[in-house]
């Protein structure tokens, strides 16, 4: 029979190794996959990890999927940290480009240098508010956050649909859903003209780093820490839960529908019903592959754009399914949890004597 | 076979990941003998007493049953071969009655013959149990008793107890004692398993101490003093805690008038009008059996659970009911829980990270919202050089450390603290002899700085020994408080098995 058996003492090295070991059996995974999909596999793996990271146009594409992601995965991972589980980032997301992107929808015509920040700020509050329902909710009747803020994804994607197809419909879009393109001072600039890379990126690159300071050098790191690890200690040490609940899910919203806005703002242009791949989602596995550690979810933002730039051009160039992007990010992160496994515990081997008598 | 002893156990080896818990322990057990098996936590008696009743399997080494070799795989065939065992944690449903509870462990048979079979085994052991009250109205003593006539209804050989007496009145440890006795004189053996040395001097015929998984030491423990066990077992002279000193108390530090708390579990205890005061340089013993209100108590003087239903608690002169832990803090209040890992401490926080837990409001250790961790960890560093906390360093995970060492630890980081009140819950349950001397001498001394000081334990001797005055809590119920000097433990004793208030006496006759 096969057993687990929690290991005596883990590695610190095994715990930063088991990423990188988890990416080897990825490409290897891979490159079986592509075998067995009669493709070259050297080639198709090029043209997946690597490609994307050798031409300037590439890179770029990488900072700006990786921006998103890196923002929301922060922010969850302060929940996750504490347990309190926000899977509808993406929902969260998609109300801060709601929130923040109307400004622009009104004030179309507008040159005021304010609009842009007042616009950042709203697309905080936004991701805040529809992060503020699971918490009210759990705080108040002990609802399942996970199951509220899953739902409410369903329905700001709706909301957005309703928006763009009626009353915020560009009325010079020739019926096209989608609501007018954002004058110029609503508009996040780019940093070379003929790349996407835009300012975004700064936050994008900053937040980690502030999120960091909060969680290894603050009170409120500390609590939230100790509210995820031990309840019981943390109810000892004067730590209030309602509190924790709806600061961790603040966090998570705010810099959701940050993420949201900079990506109407910066990267799109306008709100349309598209506005994300499903970046809110992705962002949980970016928090955990980066382990729920700022500068970890940085480099793991960083993996998981590649593998999303890498699909896009193995789809254009060796003619891929999209579905193996997927099918790629699955696997990541199906071997980190593996060899996170294997890192705590170890496996035995153990034959199993039936009953017997004296 | 006559001479071959009833159970044997040669070289046994047992090996966990990171500890040997077991290195060639030879042990044997005769008919008709009471056989003690000492050792401090983590020396490998639970270990061994798994691997004799089937829970565990030794890695190497063999089992003898009255001179046969033995293999018990499961502690179904160790029950078959004649092996009962009746652990600390006992397995009963609250909700069924003694005889559903009974039964349940037994082949189908029929209940009315059943019924008599245990009145007829009860009595002749002189086990007093009531079939048809559901387990939940029991005593812990009680629910012992159902426990062990379920052992003896399969008519074992061979009985072991672990850690019997920790949840018993003295009265019920008698009663226990006297049932034990009649089953030796049967020619039935039992293996029991305790750290109370006094009880194992007046029980035991012999008895066997381990240490660091290897047997050390056999002896006849009526030959020897608590001191001398105490000794084998730690392997070192262990220093008698200082006399009490008479001291002179001060102002009140600790006042709780009339505590009342509902309670939110459907079998847990309410708090009925519980008053107390301790003055500076005072310390205040609870006693009482496990499970009265004991943890209730706990957390209405920390303050974790919210405000008292009504009754008031005053910290240094100060109200303290609508307060919570950190304010309490900072009246000069300090607390030591029960569970060490998980509620006083975390387990894989470090001890720096530790020591911040309850000082987290302290100017010195962390402003606007910054913690100054070099701060933090000159604290924690003197906190296990003043108090001898035995670890590899201060960034060292607190679950790495021994039971004995975190507590040090963590009564080392409240005293540091100078709490003018200072609530310990167990400060020294499972927790060894050196490590428990140690915490003792510590928490007289505070209170010899003039700090007072309340002791919540179910350790009849601990109490008898560090405090000046002493109550005894029941079902949620407070006794008055009385100087130590004027009462015995027997009284302390009969103390633990009733209501202490008004609507008590009724509802004791009922019960007991």
């Amino acid at each position: 029979m096969l057993r687990l058996e929690p290991r005596a003492s883990h590695s610190v090295l095994a715990a930063w190794l088991s990423p990188l070991v988890a990416l080897v059996m990825t490409v290897i995974t891979g490159t079986v996959i592509f075998i067995a999909m009669g493709k070259d596999p050297a080639a198709t793996l090029y043209i997946y990890f690597l490609q994307p990271l050798v031409s300037a146009s590439g890179l770029s594409e990488v900072a700006v999927k990786a921006g998103p992601l890196v923002l929301i995965a922060t922010g969850l991972s302060f929940g996750f940290r504490a347990g309190v589980w926000n899977i509808g980032a993406e929902g969260q997301y998609i109300l801060g480009a709601i929130v923040g992107g109307g400004l622009a929808v009104f004030f179309h015509d507008s040159t005021n240098a304010l609009l842009l920040p007042s616009m950042l700020a709203l697309g905080i509050v936004g991701g805040m508010i529809w992060a503020a329902i699971p918490a009210l909710l759990k705080t108040r009747f002990n609802a399942n956050e996970i199951l509220v803020s899953l739902m409410l994804v369903y329905i700001a994607e709706l909301l957005l649909v309703y928006l763009v197809h009626g009353p915020w419909r560009n009325p010079q879009g020739w019926g096209f859903p989608g609501t007018r393109t954002f004058p110029d001072a609503a508009v996040l600039p780019v940093f070379f003209a003929q790349h996407r890379l835009h300012w975004g990126l700064i936050l994008a690159l900053a937040t980690p780093f502030l999120a960091w300071f909060l969680v290894a050098k603050t009170r409120f790191g500390f609590r939230v820490r100790l509210f995820g690890s031990a309840p019981l200690a943390a109810r000892h040490a004067g730590v209030r839960s309602t509190r924790m609940i709806w600061m961790t899910l603040l966090i998570g919203g705010g810099l959701a529908g940050l993420a949201g806005v900079i990506e109407a703002s910066g990267t799109i242009g306008q709100l349309m019903p598209n506005i994300s791949p499903g970046y809110g989602f992705t962002a949980i596995i970016v928090a955990f592959l980066g382990r729920l550690h700022p500068l970890g979810i940085l480099l793991a933002g960083v993996v998981i754009a590649v593998t999303y730039i890498g699909g896009e051009n193995a789809q254009i160039v060796a003619g891929l399914p999209k579905a193996v992007t997927g099918l790629f990010q699955g696997v990541i992160l199906f071997y980190l949890l593996a060899f996170d496994l294997v890192t705590r515990y170890r496996l035995v081997f153990r034959r199993e004597r039936g009953p017997e008598h004296a | 076979m006559p001479d071959s002893p009833l159970l044997q156990l040669k070289g046994i080896d047992k090996s966990f990941p990171g500890c040997r818990a077991n290195e060639g322990i030879d042990l044997d057990i005769q008919a008709g003998e009471i056989h003690a098996l000492l050792g401090e936590n983590g020396a490998g008696k639970s270990t061994l007493v798994k691997i004799i009743y089937g829970v565990l399997r030794p890695d190497h080494g063999d089992l003898w049953w009255q001179g046969k070799p033995l293999r018990v795989a499961s502690p179904a065939a160790a029950r078959r071969v004649g092996i009962g065992m009746v652990f600390q944690h006992f397995s009963l449903f609250d909700a069924m009655t003694v005889l559903e509870n009974i039964a349940l462990a037994l082949p189908a048979q029929d209940i009315g013959a059943l019924r008599d079979n245990i009145d007829a085994t009860a009595a002749s052991y002189g086990l007093a149990l009531d079939l048809d009250r559901d387990v939940y109205e029991l005593s812990m003593g009680e629910r012992q008793r159902i426990e062990i006539v379920r052992s003896l209804l399969q008519n074992p050989q061979l009985l072991i107890l672990d850690e019997p007496t920790s949840v018993l009145t003295p009265q019920e440890t008698d009663m226990l004692f006297t049932t034990l006795r009649a089953l030796a004189d049967e020619g039935r053996a039992v293996l029991y398993i305790s750290h109370k040395l006094e009880e194992v001097r007046r029980l035991c015929d012999r008895a066997t101490i381990l240490r660091d998984g290897r047997r050390v030491a056999d002896c006849i423990p009526a030959e020897e003093t608590a001191q001398s066990l105490a000794e084998k077992m730690i392997g070192r002279r262990i220093e008698q805690p200082i006399g009490k000193a008479p001291r002179q108390p001060g102002q009140p530090g600790l006042r709780v008038l009339e505590l009342r708390t509902g309670s939110d579990t459907p079998h847990g205890i309410s708090l009925s009008d519980m008053s107390f005061t301790i003055n500076e340089g005072e310390i205040l013993g609870i006693a009482g059996i496990a499970g009265n209100g004991q943890t209730e108590l706990m957390s209405a003087l920390t303050g974790e659970t919210g405000p008292p239903s009504s009754g008031s608690i005053e910290i240094m002169g100060a109200p303290a009911n609508q307060l919570g832990p950190i304010a309490r803090r900072k009246l000069g209040a300090a607390f030591v829980p029960e569970e060490r890992v998980g509620h006083a401490a975390v387990g894989d926080m470090t001890l720096v990270e530790n020591s911040f837990l309850t000082t987290l409001d302290d100017p010195a250790f962390c402003k606007h919202g910054v913690i100054k961790w070099p701060a933090v960890r000159a604290f924690s560093d003197q906190i296990t050089h003043d108090f001898d906390v035995r670890t590899t360093g201060v960034d060292a995970l607190a679950s790495s450390l021994s039971g004995g060492n975190l507590q040090k630890f963590i009564v080392g980081r409240e005293m540091l603290q100078s709490p003018g009140v200072l609530v310990v819950s167990q400060p020294t349950w499972g927790v060894d002899a050196g490590a428990a001397a140690d915490i003792h001498r510590a928490i007289r001394s505070l209170a010899e700085a003039g700090s007072a000081i309340l002791i919540i334990s179910q350790d009849l001797d601990e109490i008898l020994a560090l405090c000046d005055r002493v109550a005894v809590i029941s079902q949620g119920t407070l006794s008055r408080v009385q100087p130590i000097h004027d009462v015995t433990p027997e009284q302390i004793g009969l103390l633990m098995g009733i209501r202490h208030d008004s609507i008590a006496n009724e509802a004791s006759r009922a019960t007991t």
